[in-house]
């Protein structure tokens, strides 16, 4: 048969092949989603529901639980500890939209027209991003240290009196900020720089016949144009904020002086359910770490409303 | 002309670029520290090669043990995400039945789930299954992933129809239509799927504390923790092993870093 031949005799026949087909699709639907479904089910669907039900449980050590009502939630809002994190957690997410900034001005200078070495830069920028958060955290303790450390011995240069960053409770949330920061940079820039290459080249030149200089096109055009761009960001950086974990729990070690006033939810929640076995208290955490989570991405995507151009 | 107009962008690209490689500079120089040159001040700038530092970190972790626990447990998480998350999403993307969008929607539920509602639950299922302090207790519940299901759910709508359709009338069934013609045209969502998962899995920290306390049985990311802990101060032998640790990912990113920035600029882009 000619291919012609048979490409009509597929589309006279494609009516009713198709519904054959999508009466099979059934069986064939369900066989190739059943191994995620079971996996999400077993292992994330289900353990919420177990979770919420632990929140009204006490733990013996033994593991069996006992109904105690709403006693985990009493003991969390009202456990000074509890605040303490929230606070440091609340500043750790707002702290970390500083980066923000500094990401936009990377991706822009980096999509300077004509520029070099564009991807040496992209290269070193993104060190952080792909180095594993422990290493991270080990190699920040040690420039962070408050006898030989570089932070300081950089700052004498400049004629200011440094201090023990980390083991200092006035300093250390700030100090895993900068280090927070430090890491997501390069990663932002990345986002950003997809942003910016979606804006279409013709606003720059209308901007410029109208006269716009670079810095009023920058504002007036760009930022504009990347707010999608940056009210994602700023979601995954609150959302980030709030999962902070590994900085925490590795630069303030066990006998650091600093380590109680800056625990944040997520290192208080591992050191409950984990460290002291309060699983049932420490599932009430999870539960209300939840509802703050979901509440703070509605009141972003509320916001969003009055600043978030979408083109 | 051109080139004189962009150096004030070099010059504040370069000072960034060195607040970015300046701490990793100082890992590898502190790394081949002594312990006394490492804690003099104002600081040595060139050091006596001390490669003792390193052989210290093998003599006294099992670091190797370690290293093929984080290749076994990167490698396990991520082929079974590429293979169950794209086998769903291409069902969930073309396929038709009863409750599909319905089902769909209560996977991606998950997503919104601060990852501590997961974590007690998983923890018993892992233990009641005897594998604390396995492989497979390390790499089980990273083996699905809600997020890599959508990536590809949303990568198969834009791959055209047609090739598909022709396959089908020809009589293919959707399981071979999915590994013969839709997967060979899905390689760069699954590439960058892929890298995505394997940056996450060799980095991931909090599942593998909980589960595998024992250091034969830990990644090297557990184990730099556990290094940490025993060598509090000696920071030439802390910088070595955190070196040889995160080195590996980093090349491999170097090298991989088109696919990776794909796979970022995906997810802004959701």
């Amino acid at each position: 048969m000619s291919t012609v031949g048979r490409a009509a005799a597929r589309a006279a026949a494609r009516p009713a092949t198709r519904r054959r087909l999508r009466d099979r699709d059934w069986v064939w639907g369900y066989a190739m989603i059943a191994p995620l479904v079971l996996g999400l089910g077993v292992f994330y669907l289900w353990p919420v529901v177990q979770s919420v039900y632990y929140s009204f449980t006490e733990w013996t050590l033994f593991g069996d639980a006992t109904w105690i009502g709403l006693r985990n939630y009493a003991e969390v809002f009202t456990d000074p500890a509890n605040a303490r994190a929230l606070r440091n957690t609340f500043v750790y997410g707002a702290l970390s939209l500083l980066g923000i900034p500094l990401s936009i001005a990377v991706a822009a200078l980096l999509g300077t027209r004509g520029l070099k070495l564009v991807s040496l830069y992209r290269t070193l920028y993104f060190l952080p991003v792909v180095t594993m958060p422990a290493a991270v955290a080990m190699i920040w303790t040690w420039l962070y240290n408050g006898d030989y450390g570089l932070v300081d011995y950089l700052l004498s240069l400049v004629g200011v009196q440094g201090t023990s960053w980390i083991a200092n409770p006035s300093t250390a949330l700030y100090a895993l900020v900068a280090v927070g920061v430090w890491t997501q940079i390069g990663y932002n820039a990345v986002i950003f720089m997809a942003g910016l290459q979606a804006i279409p080249r013709h606003l720059y030149e209308a901007a410029s016949i109208d006269g716009a200089g670079r810095v009023r096109q920058f504002f007036r055009v760009t930022l504009p144009l990347l707010s999608p761009s940056v009210f994602f960001v700023s979601v995954l950086s609150v959302i980030n904020g709030l999962q902070m974990f590994d900085l925490v729990y590795l630069m303030l070690r066990r006998g650091n002086p600093a380590r109680e006033d800056t625990q944040t939810v997520v290192s208080l929640f591992f050191t409950r359910a984990f460290e002291e076995g309060a699983k049932g208290y420490a599932a009430a955490m999870a539960v209300v770490l939840m509802a703050i989570t979901l509440l703070l991405t509605v009141v972003q995507f509320r916001v969003q409303k009055r600043w978030v151009h979408y083109a | 002309m051109r080139n004189g107009r962009l150096w004030p962008v070099h010059l504040v690209l370069a000072v960034g670029a060195a607040a970015m490689v300046m701490p990793f500079f100082w890992q590898v120089l502190t790394s081949l520290k002594t312990f006394t040159e490492a804690t003099r001040t104002p600081p040595v700038w060139i050091p006596s090669f001390e490669w003792s530092n390193f052989a210290t970190v093998l003599d006294e972790t099992p670091f190797l043990q370690q290293f093929g626990n984080t290749v076994v447990m990167t490698a396990g998480r991520t082929l079974a995400q590429l293979l169950f998350c794209s086998l769903a999403a291409y069902a969930f993307a073309r396929l038709r039945f009863p409750g599909r969008d319905v089902i769909f929607i209560a996977l991606l539920s998950v997503l919104m789930v601060p990852g501590q509602l997961f974590l007690i639950p998983q923890y018993q299922i892992v233990q009641s299954l005897g594998w604390l302090n396995t492989l497979p207790g390390l790499i089980a519940p990273g083996m699905f992933s809600a997020f890599g299901t959508f990536m590809m759910r949303q990568f198969f709508m834009t791959l055209p129809a047609e090739v598909e359709e022709a396959a089908r009338l020809d009589g293919a069934n959707p399981l071979r239509v999915f590994w013969s013609v839709m997967l060979p045209l899905a390689r760069p969502g699954l590439m960058a799927l892929g890298v995505l998962t394997v940056l996450w899995s060799w980095n991931d920290l909090m599942w593998p504390l909980i589960v595998n306390t024992d250091p034969e049985s830990m990644p090297l990311s557990a184990g730099l923790s556990a290094l940490q802990g025993e060598h509090m101060t000696d920071y030439p032998v802390l910088m070595a092993g955190s070196l040889m640790a995160s080195a590996p990912i980093v090349v491999l990113f170097v090298v991989m870093q088109r696919q990776l920035i794909e796979g970022i600029a995906f997810t802004g882009s959701k």
